[in-house]
């Protein structure tokens, strides 16, 4: 049987879709409304809230924490400052992504990993020779993320301690008389905060919030509305951008990080001072230019969209939600040349756009390709432009 | 002489098919000049901050039949185009019921199936045999039409794909499509629909605007227009643009003076200066002049025709059409800003019914007794109104936790018998505040403000003659090669120069943009061919 959330007692009964999915075990909403897109417009235009406790939480603690994490990790940790938290990539020694998740320092000796899969025996393994201690406290904290244009009206009525977080900030403060972790980071490319709040006060932070956005349209939303946000703002998500090179057979199922397109995260993979593991494979794969794809954005025009189908005779009705699948990518001379791992049409930019995976030499910003549409049971190519990531990218994410 | 001009082109009115027509001229590197009367862009799709955080959409109120090709030429969405999702609609019914129609098909059919279970597949088959009239007309509607009356190849190219067009129809495809353009509403739905709630639910889309009750032939085509919108390619839906329609007039704005196009408000034209049946220029009502070889008429086909041109300059059955194209304004706006949410006993706390349109038609016979009322010159005891709570769908439009309301009204005519709008404004809107309050019971208690827009303010403001919102009724004779005219349907007119790019043209009214885009077209050609 599948777990519930701390939080699923209150939102279960919130839910008209009744539709669930399974995450790591725990029953996660696919939507609540009967209407994903009407979710979306929560986190676009309001604010929303996705439920993510189920995300794996550990506390990496000790001496030799800094020195752990920055020979784990692949993004240097020794800059980050307790009370700021980022983004970053583990790989194997072959350079390859094993998984991605957030650090968060809570002091020099005292980081916070959250990660959408479990990751407790390879980094205890990994500790051994360090003096750091590795707590999975996954099923100690609820967590959720509250994102949207008003996620900081909603949460300033809650704290004080909000309104000064910088992007990828974090306060530890109290909602609703309970010590809750608050950081300006989450999935959407928008505004938003994530909250990490004891299991045993989840439910009344979370009566708080919720009558602390009433007024402000805050609405829950589930998986597919969380995919057309993150997917808009150009990130990658495990097992559908990438798998764990761990649990690959092929290579054709590895990617190194400049291949994800997440080659800003290794600044500083020059100094020697800083080992981590993966890095001489990476700096091999740079010096000999070996990486095999770019990950660039897609966008395919409304109007050629609609004039495929069109002229068969078909209403296009484009499809919000992400397709499960990969679309195959052309260039003019119908040779293939990549394929996106994300593909959906995004509302707020009116036009369908994909994360894909391209050659190199076809990844410029601004190339014409081609991307596969089946249509009346048939393969059809419709012209797309390549862009930069990520698509949306509003000044008030970051401002 | 074209060198001495500043410009190339103006462009009479800053309504929305004015700026799109600017936007394109623009983008095409012409030199263009707007003028706008009020102090405002947007002509009737404006949005008002008529109480301190209260955004009131005080005419047109919502999105749907903007072509997506100018969304998509014009980049709009890099200008801040934003179309929010309307999630449901939402009919109220005398006896406490309601029909509650929401982004599930599967959950729709349930709900369609409390009202008749013959309904469920009904439904289905209306919506399939309407959505191949739809799919059959769309390049009629999207195509400029062919004069009946010209020798020009390119309308004896667009006529003869016109009859190839239509020769590929089958029979009941034929069939359907005449039925929708020449009959009543409630007729052709009596075929595939029996419950009268849901009956009412698709009549009251054909009624919006057009001075017909759901009885009346002529209400199919009025239908079939407006189910010609969509919304992400979904058709006939409709969205709520970010700010409302005064949101959407601000992104052309941007657009258009991205491009390059001046605006000038607060500039009303008096008339268009000609020289030996060619336009040179317009004057504006306080004498100062703006020349430039090309001068396009956003405004309605009696403004255009009758008031900026001089009449005599135009050919006498010109003329005659359209001192006889009717207006007849029929539609009011009552906006409120309420102090909450309002109460709909049946579905207790529940607001979800709110993420759209609340229609109080709560029968066919209900919208055709508000529509008699209207014949003999008066307006609806009980009133047809299509509301809306958009701070439900873009919380900015009021401040947390309170709410605007945006009323749409028929049937309220233009000409009252025995008096005037001056004596019975207040007395329309308490008729529309009375009957949500009937729906609502604590819906008085709501009301901060209310905003009445009866037909007389909406010609005053706007400019549109007799307050008609579609520039001009959608009759089968003032549609497609006969808007506003026949022989005068190509956006050009008989002075020289001088062009028509308002919803008085193919294919008509609603913030549609269509036809400020296909008179861009036809400039642009005549632009290219004389150099």
């Amino acid at each position: 049987m599948l777990r519930t959330s701390p939080f699923h007692e209150r939102l279960a009964p919130m839910s008209q879709a009744q539709a669930w999915g399974n995450w790591l075990g725990f029953q996660s909403a696919l939507r609540y409304d009967l209407s994903s897109k009407h979710e979306y417009f929560g986190v676009r235009n309001a604010a929303g809230f996705f439920d993510t406790s189920p995300l794996r939480k550990y506390w990496i603690r000790g001496r030799d924490a800094e020195r752990f994490c920055s020979y784990v990790f692949a993004r240097d940790v020794r800059a980050l400052k307790p009370g700021r938290a980022q983004y970053t990539v583990w790989c194997d020694d072959a350079g390859y992504v094993l998984e991605d998740g957030v650090l968060f320092r809570f002091a020099s000796d005292e980081f916070l990993l959250t990660s959408a899969e479990p990751n407790m025996g390879y980094l205890r393994g990994l500790a051994r020779p360090f003096e750091v201690e590795i707590v999975d406290v996954s099923d100690d904290y609820a967590s959720l993320a509250l994102q949207g244009p008003r996620s900081l009206a909603i949460l300033e009525t809650l704290t004080p301690d909000v309104s000064g977080l910088r992007y990828f900030g974090f306060s530890e403060t109290k909602v609703a008389d309970s010590p809750v972790v608050i950081s300006r980071t989450g999935f959407s490319g928008d505004l938003g905060y994530e909250l990490i709040i004891p299991v045993a006060d989840a439910l009344r932070v979370l009566d708080a919030l919720l009558e602390a956005g009433r007024p402000h349209g805050l609405r829950p939303y589930g998986d597919e509305a969380l995919g057309m946000t993150r997917i808009e703002a150009g990130l990658p998500l495990i097992n559908v951008e990438f798998t764990s090179s761990r649990y690959a057979f092929t290579p054709e199922e590895r990617f190194t990080p400049d291949e994800l397109g997440l080659g800003w995260l290794l600044k500083g993979i020059d100094d020697p001072a800083r080992p981590f593991i993966g890095r001489n494979a990476i700096l091999r794969e740079r010096a000999e230019g070996r990486s095999r794809w770019s990950t660039v954005g897609i966008t395919v025009s409304w109007q050629d969209y609609f004039e495929l189908f069109d002229s068969h005779g078909l209403p296009a009705v484009p499809n919000e939600v992400p397709v499960p699948w990969d679309t195959m990518v052309y260039n003019a001379n119908g040779k293939r040349v990549g394929y996106a791992t994300s593909f959906m049409y995004s509302p707020v930019l009116q036009k369908h756009i994909g994360i894909a995976r391209l050659k190199p030499k076809y990844a410029e910003a601004g190339s014409e390709v081609f991307v596969e549409q089946t249509v009346n049971h048939e393969y059809f190519n419709v012209r797309a432009t390549v862009t930069t990531l990520p698509f949306y990218n509003p000044e008030r994410k970051t401002a | 002489m074209s060198d001495t001009h500043a410009y190339d082109a103006i462009v009479i009115g800053a309504g929305h098919n004015g700026l799109t027509h600017a936007a394109y001229l623009a983008k095409a590197g012409q030199r263009v000049l707007v003028l706008e009367q009020n102090s405002i862009v947007g002509g009737a799709a404006i949005t008002e901050e008529l109480r301190p955080g209260f955004n009131f959409t005080t005419f047109s109120y919502a999105l749907s039949l903007l072509r997506p090709e100018i969304i998509a030429e014009l980049d709009l969405v890099r200008f801040g185009f934003m179309p929010l999702y309307m999630r449901s609609h939402f009919a109220p019914m005398d006896n406490g019921d309601y029909l509650l129609i929401g982004p599930d098909a599967a959950v729709n059919r349930q709900e369609i199936a409390r009202h008749s279970k013959a309904d469920v597949d009904g439904m289905e088959r209306f919506e399939h045999d309407t959505a191949r009239v739809k799919q059959f007309i769309r390049p009629l509607f999207d195509s400029i039409p062919p004069n009946l009356f010209s020798d020009d190849p390119a309308d004896a190219e667009r006529m003869a794909w016109l009859v190839k067009h239509l020769g590929n129809a089958d029979r009941k495809l034929l069939h359907d499509t005449v039925r929708l353009l020449t009959g009543s509403i409630a007729d052709f739905v009596d075929d595939y629909l029996e419950s009268d709630i849901i009956k009412a639910t698709i009549c009251s889309a054909a009624c919006v605007g057009i001075k017909l009750g759901p009885m009346s032939p002529g209400t199919g085509l009025n239908w079939l227009y407006l189910a010609m919108g969509e919304h992400d390619g979904v058709r006939g839906s409709w969205s709520f643009h970010k700010g409302g329609n005064g949101g959407f007039t601000q992104v052309l704005a941007r657009a258009a003076t991205a491009y390059g196009a001046d605006i000038r408000l607060d500039s009303r034209v008096s008339h268009l200066i000609t020289d030996d049946g060619e336009a040179h220029g317009v004057a504006l009502a306080d004498g100062t002049e703006f020349r430039a070889p090309v001068v396009v008429s956003s405004l309605d086909p009696r403004r255009t025709f009758l008031q900026i041109a001089d009449p005599r300059e135009l050919p006498s059955d010109l003329v005659e059409t359209i001192q006889r194209f009717r207006f007849q304004g029929i539609t009011s706006k009552v906006n409120f800003a309420l102090d909450g949410v309002p109460h709909y006993p049946a579905l207790g706390d529940r607001t979800d019914q709110y993420g759209g349109f609340i229609n109080i038609a709560p029968s066919v016979e209900y919208m055709e007794r508000a529509y008699d009322a209207a014949k003999y010159g008066w307006f609806s005891e009980h009133p047809y109104i299509d509301a809306s709570i958009q701070s439900f769908i873009d919380p900015d439009m009021a401040p947390p936790g309170k709410h605007v309301m945006s009323c749409y009204v028929m049937y309220t005519p233009y000409q009252l018998k025995g008096s005037t709008w001056d004596a019975e404004r207040e007395n329309m809107a308490d008729r529309v505040q009375a009957t949500m309050q009937r729906f609502f019971p604590n819906f008085n208690d709501l009301v901060l403000q209310r905003e009445v827009v009866s037909p007389d303010i909406i010609e005053a403001r706007t400019g549109l003659s007799e307050g008609n919102i579609y520039a001009g009724e959608f009759f089968p004779h003032q549609m497609y090669f006969f808007r506003p005219a026949p022989g005068y349907s190509d956006y050009r007119t008989p002075i020289r120069g001088y062009y028509q790019c308002g919803s008085g043209t193919h294919p008509g009214g609603c913030v549609i943009g269509a036809p400020g885009r296909f008179a861009s077209q036809q400039v642009l050609a005549d632009v290219a061919g004389s150099r």
